[in-house]
């Protein structure tokens, strides 16, 4: 077991892959001299060479457009996308054209890239910085997408997705990069695509992912003190979403509530909600219910507390559940 | 003695070792680049043109005959797409857009698999790597950043193992992709990695309706400059000259001196696609001026004038392009339509939970059905 915060395991993940694979590259804007805005890849240009972690032009459409490329050379290309809202210039290489070439050349080629995208709030930063995006990816097939909420999801969950065949898109919660966990570089624990129970409860169930995952476990906190017994699932997986941890404790407590930091409209939320409720409606003892981001633009920085689901209000909507 | 090829003048008129009348010009910069194309070449450059142009009118016949749901003809365009073509070597690796049947051909496509897509039996006609190019792309320009990606994979490759073979990739793209980002940003990254990637962009004069002046003020040739790129600007309809500029331009990829921009004037001469009617847009004494510049006829006087055109060519050209017609009609129409199933195969390189659910819930949906 080792102690590090979840950009160092992050970091510690790509070394690791850029040791075991010499096709594997980093790609990215302020990614190597500087080791990245976040310092994720701190290190890895001196320790690998500029042939093996690029500093790129400022174009995100180009960076994900000549991985595609490279993987087409044979290559797996790793592109760090700075921030959030900065992934929509590269929105079609992303969509049009890396999820749909496995599709396009009927399985002849995989195409192994990976996209980094920090991303979420309770950062107290300016527009277009603190954005949860990922319901565009989840809702695009031939695409992967995942979360890792701990350091030790982090470091193992970046080499999975280096080491999967198909275009994974990761999202990092920026807001934990400095948090610090164990990590044990022994034994990987889940796979990329499971979602785990993280505390066990009978009473209700909470769905979340990424930094959300501690707001969740700290309003179980909370409600154990007023003697609820909340079970709460970290998703890790956005898509392929894996439901049978979600569907057994929903057997078991009868009640789901969602949460994410992402707008609720046509979210990631919105399809455990709408997939519970299709396949556990025997079980469920009030309806799904969400606590999402509001359908406005991320605010400015002195209302994100507004905007952003925290503790209480993740309480106050196991309330309503229980009160049915 | 001035060079009538004017290689570097991009704002004046472009390379030309042809006149109209197939009348060779002298060019002390190209000559030497095109030395081997001896009569039986030329030939072969001939038949090639012929042929393409044969398999192109078979598609715009099948597709009014309800055989194919669209077709975008290159009608005119043969002697660029022939051109480039034949100028590659197999290791190299061609990143098109969708009209660029001729260089497909040139790359062993067969004839068949160019109208796959167009049948609608398929997303894609051939596998990339027989061929050494990629499925042709949709989406305008977006290749040009593809194939600058693999470009810098071939330049990694050799800097880690100097056997590598010294390849290129090549973007085709058109006139209409140059406003594109993502052909800018390519031009970007190319110039900044140095890397072995040719810009081959046919301004056929139309994106569909649009002529290339709602795209440019300065002639295309002119824009590589501004990014570090040498360019060259050659008349597209002129199969001599377009060889010898793309020639030249793969050497220089090859030799580590980075990226190369060629624009091949020519004209479409058909529709963009079938589902297209130039006339709402089109002046027919444009379409005139252009018929006069017939890159097949061109070729063919050049060859009479060298006593190397006969009615035995002429006759096997015939009946090669008879049979190609013949045999790709057949073969369209005897192509199958797809399995209900295959919608959801190779969505993913791996399985994918959700998606194996979906397929088996529709299996078991198909199997509802009193047959």
């Amino acid at each position: 077991m080792t102690e590090l915060t979840m950009a160092k395991a992050i970091n510690a993940g790509l070394r690791a892959a850029l040791a075991a694979d010499e096709k594997v590259l980093l790609m990215g804007e302020d990614i190597g001299t500087l080791g990245g805005v976040f310092r994720v890849t701190e290190g890895l240009k001196a320790e690998f060479g500029e042939g093996r972690v690029l500093d790129t032009p400022l174009a995100e459409s180009g960076i994900v457009g000549t991985a595609i490329g490279l993987a087409m050379r044979g290559y797996r290309p790793v592109c760090e996308v700075q921030f959030d809202g900065f992934i929509y210039p590269g929105f079609d290489q992303i969509t049009s054209q890396l999820a749909k070439l496995t599709y396009r050349h009927e399985g002849s080629q995989s195409f192994p890239v990976v996209i980094r995208v920090p991303y979420g709030g309770h950062i107290g930063a300016v527009e277009h910085h603190q954005e949860s995006p990922e319901a565009y990816f989840a809702h695009t097939a031939g695409l992967r997408s995942i979360s890792p909420a701990t350091p030790h999801d982090a470091y193992w969950m970046i080499q999975d997705a280096i080491a999967s065949n198909d275009p994974v898109m990761y999202f990092e919660p920026k807001s934990r990069y400095q948090r610090r966990g164990e990590v044990d570089l022994e034994n990987r624990g889940a796979a990329m695509h499971e979602s785990r129970v993280v505390r066990e409860g009978t009473e209700v169930t909470l769905v979340g992912h990424g930094a959300m995952v501690a707001v969740l476990l700290q309003a179980a906190d909370i409600a154990a003190e007023e003697g609820t017994s909340v079970e709460v699932i970290d998703l890790r997986s956005l898509s392929p979403i894996d439901y049978e941890p979600i569907l057994a404790s929903v057997q078991k407590t009868g009640r789901l509530v969602v949460a994410q930091e992402a707008p609720g409209n046509v979210s990631v939320g919105s399809e455990v909600a709408a997939t519970i409720a299709e396949r556990a409606f025997y079980s469920l003892e009030a309806p799904v219910l969400r606590v999402s981001g509001y359908d406005t633009p991320f605010p400015p920085a002195k209302l994100e507390g507004v905007y952003l689901p925290d503790a209480d209000r993740v309480l106050e909507a196991v309330d309503r559940s229980l009160a049915y | 003695m001035p060079d009538a090829a004017k290689p570097d003048a991009t704002t004046q008129d472009p390379v030309r070792l042809l006149d109209e009348h197939g009348a060779r010009t002298a060019s002390d910069r190209y000559d030497p680049l095109i030395a081997d194309l001896d009569d039986h070449a030329l030939a072969g450059l001939y038949e090639d043109m012929v042929l393409i142009r044969r398999i192109d009118a078979e598609g715009m016949a099948l597709q009014r005959q309800g055989e194919l749901a669209l077709w975008p003809p290159l009608l005119g365009q043969e002697a660029a797409q022939i051109g480039l073509g034949r100028a590659l070597r197999s290791d190299d690796f061609v990143f098109s857009s969708y009209r660029e049947h001729g260089v497909a051909y040139c790359r062993g496509v067969a004839p068949v698999d160019l109208l796959r897509v167009w049948r609608g039996v398929s997303v894609s006609g051939w596998d990339p790597f027989e061929a050494g190019m990629a499925s042709p792309q949709v989406i305008i320009g977006a290749q040009a950043l593809h194939a600058t990606g693999y470009a810098m994979g071939i330049q990694n490759d050799r800097e880690r193992d100097p056997a590598t073979p010294d390849s290129v990739a090549v973007a085709c793209f058109g006139d209409g992709a140059m406003s594109e980002g993502d052909v800018n940003e390519a031009m970007v990254f190319a110039a900044t990695y140095q890397a072995p990637v040719v810009f081959f962009c046919q301004n056929n004069q139309y994106a569909i309706s649009e002529p290339v002046s709602l795209q440019t003020r300065v002639p295309l040739a002119d824009r590589p400059a501004g990014f570090g790129i040498p360019s060259a600007r050659v008349d597209g309809n002129d199969v001599l000259a377009v060889t010898a500029v793309v020639r030249e331009a793969l050497e220089r990829a090859r030799g580590g001196g980075g990226p190369g921009f060629i624009e091949a004037v020519t004209y479409r001469m058909g529709p963009h696609t079938t589902a297209d009617d130039p006339t709402r847009y089109r002046d027919p004494a444009e379409l005139e001026l252009w018929s006069a510049r017939d890159p097949i006829q061109r070729l063919r006087a050049h060859l009479e004038s060298r006593g190397a055109f006969g009615p035995e060519l002429e006759e096997s050209v015939a009946a090669r392009a008879d049979q190609v017609a013949a045999e790709l009609r057949a073969g369209c129409i005897a192509m199958p339509d797809p399995d209900a199933l295959e919608v959801f195969a190779d969505v993913y390189a791996e399985p994918h939970a959700e998606l194996d659910r979906q397929r088996a819930d529709y299996a078991r949906y198909l199997g509802g059905f009193v047959s």
